[in-house]
């Protein structure tokens, strides 16, 4: 479903503040896996996945989704194949627009947008239906501007928003990162049951390496803007987060310089 | 001081306020929906007068195809601006200047003497010979070619195609732009053209207002357009300020826009009554928008300062 091969990438390259940020990175997802990605600090993750989404041009390797060739694609044609939750709750939705109209951009996603009116007559029942499995209410208030929405609400509508209209792939960049342990975990419950039902392919970064271990069919470790780790179901079923700490230890010759991730 | 003289003088603020009103409904795409400050606008109320004015004096048109010609010249310039901006990544504000800049020459161009060759900042409509759509000249008759009755018109079909074009699909693609234009991209939106696009929308009004202008004014100047885009802010500033909790939806803040734009040359025409002269408007126009742009932010300083204290 995803074929990462070789890519490279440096930010600032020749000047002081040049950074390494991905070095011959190459990953292959098949379609229904759920992945989870941890490592440190500047590891490379969220690189990852924007390279992956098209945020950057990569200065080397190539990128497949779906078997489509999408390396010199821009963002805003990849996204045709993919769904995306960010870190800030404020990303992933247009704040001085309704639930609805927000809702109305999602499903037209890859799609050509014409000239007919933004928001189908038959589709409001449909958002309904989708908001109402949030259980937040929100299916009555879809005329209510999204700003208004808090932080987990507003997450939990990306999240519907980037599954409305079913993706190739699913990027989850540290998306409950921002919120606060109770809804995360509820946005959390709530992307397993997406992934589950729709049997979704998902990349997700995460920084609660409790989290990374009990979700998902596979658990990759960055460090320094290359893939160090990379488990599958059955050995990740019988790690723990110790184990885990130790092996990056044993790899990078260093300890996790991650405080918010030791402390989860 | 003779009131009856002020009073004679709110029609023709009326006029002239729904004219500019279309212009500022023009600024209110790029600054409000998009989140552009385009001061491209000052450059192309004027060309719109250039083009309108020659094409109805020197080739004889009619003057609705003069206006449909100058919304397309209005659009080649926001073209301009939008290419300059998104494909050359400069930013919006210089790019604006920029195109500004260089359709002063072009006006001049427009405008040249065909027999002289003369460069003249200035060409006038005779009344007597060409037809126009709208004059000040009606402006205190009560017939039907009183211009008042005909702007109100244009600015109810303008509002009316603004509001069925960003409730399209494609029209919903460019607010997100405007809102937020990561999520516009995760959601597949071209940010960039769609920029270009609203940049193009929304010049075209403001020369189309620009050829309403030059005719109901009976010329076009080159410098007609300085400080254009200050105006138009205010009226977006001013609609919004007084009618801001009453209209919601976006058709009616469109409303309130050019309601903004009649209440801004009401109140030119009162201080120009109470003894001020025309050198004096820019002054106060700039006055206006200073002050009703940092009423907010001080409002919100003062408002954070009080809760402050109340936490205290």
């Amino acid at each position: 479903m995803l074929e990462i091969e070789h890519v490279f990438k440096t930010f600032n390259p020749g000047t002081i503040t040049e950074k390494r940020a991905l070095t011959d990175i190459s990953l292959h997802l098949a379609p229904g896996d759920f992945v989870t990605v941890i490592g440190g600090n500047g590891a490379g993750k969220s690189t990852m996945l924007n390279a992956v989404a098209g945020t950057f041009p990569v200065d080397g390797g190539s990128i497949r989704i779906a078997g489509k060739d999408v390396t010199r694609l821009p963002e805003y044609r990849r996204a045709a194949l993919l769904g995306r939750v960010f870190q800030d709750p404020m990303t992933g939705t247009a704040a001085t627009m309704n639930l609805e109209e927000n809702m109305a951009l999602a499903l037209r996603r890859g799609q050509r947008r014409t000239l007919r009116w933004g928001i189908g007559a038959s589709e409001r029942a449909r958002y309904r239906e989708a908001l109402s499995t949030l259980e937040l209410g929100l299916e009555d208030r879809m005329s209510s501007k999204v700003g208004l929405l808090s932080g987990g609400q507003r997450q939990a509508l990306t999240l519907l928003m980037a599954t409305l209209k079913k993706p190739e792939l699913l990027l989850l960049d540290e998306h409950t990162a921002a919120l606060d342990p109770k809804t995360a975990e509820k946005v959390l419950n709530l992307t397993q049951k997406l992934i589950t039902e729709q049997g979704l392919t998902a990349l997700m970064v995460t920084h609660n390496m409790r989290d990374a271990l009990a979700l998902g069919n596979r658990t990759i470790m960055m460090h320094e803007g290359r893939i160090i780790l990379d488990l599958d179901a059955e050995t990740k079923k019988k790690m723990t987060v110790e184990d885990l700490l130790a092996r990056f230890g044993r790899i990078s010759g260093k300890t996790l310089d991650n405080d918010r991730m030791l402390l989860a | 001081m003779n009131i009856l003289q002020l009073l004679n003088m709110m029609p023709g603020a009326v006029g002239q306020g729904l004219i500019w009103g279309i212009m500022a409904i023009g600024v209110y795409i790029t600054y409000r929906i998009l989140d552009i400050a385009d001061l491209t606008v000052d450059g192309t109320i004027a060309t719109g007068g250039c083009v309108a004015v020659i094409l109805i004096t020197r080739f004889g048109w009619n003057p609705w195809a003069a206006m449909l010609i100058a919304f397309g010249a209005g659009m080649l310039a926001g073209l301009v601006t939008g290419v300059l901006h998104s494909v050359m990544g400069i930013p919006a504000i210089l790019a604006g200047i920029l195109t500004q800049l260089a359709q002063y020459s072009i006006d001049l161009r427009i405008m040249t003497d065909p027999v002289t060759l003369h460069s003249r900042a200035n060409v006038s409509i005779n009344l007597r010979k060409f037809p126009v759509a709208l004059s000040s000249s009606k402006v205190l008759t009560a017939a039907l070619d009183n211009p008042i009755w005909l702007m109100l018109l244009v600015t109810v079909a303008v509002i009316a195609l603004m509001y069925w074009f960003f409730g399209t699909e494609y029209g919903c693609a460019l607010r997100a732009v405007g809102a937020n234009g990561q999520m516009a991209r995760a959601q597949g939106i071209n940010t960039s053209l769609g920029k270009v696009v609203g940049l193009m929308l929304s010049n075209g009004l403001v020369a189309f207002s620009g050829a309403l202008l030059s005719q109901y004014q009976g010329f076009a100047d080159v410098q007609m357009g300085r400080g254009a885009i200050v105006i138009g802010l205010a009226a977006v500033i001013i609609g919004e300020v007084i009618f801001g909790r009453l209209f919601r939806n976006f058709g009616l803040k469109l409303l309130a826009v050019s309601l903004g734009a009649i209440i801004y040359y009401m109140v030119i025409q009162i201080v120009l009554w109470l003894g001020l002269t025309t050198d004096d408007l820019k002054m106060l126009t700039a006055l206006v928008v200073a002050v009703f742009l940092s009423v907010p932010n001080i409002k919100n300083r003062l408002l954070r300062g009080k809760g402050a204290k109340a936490r205290a």
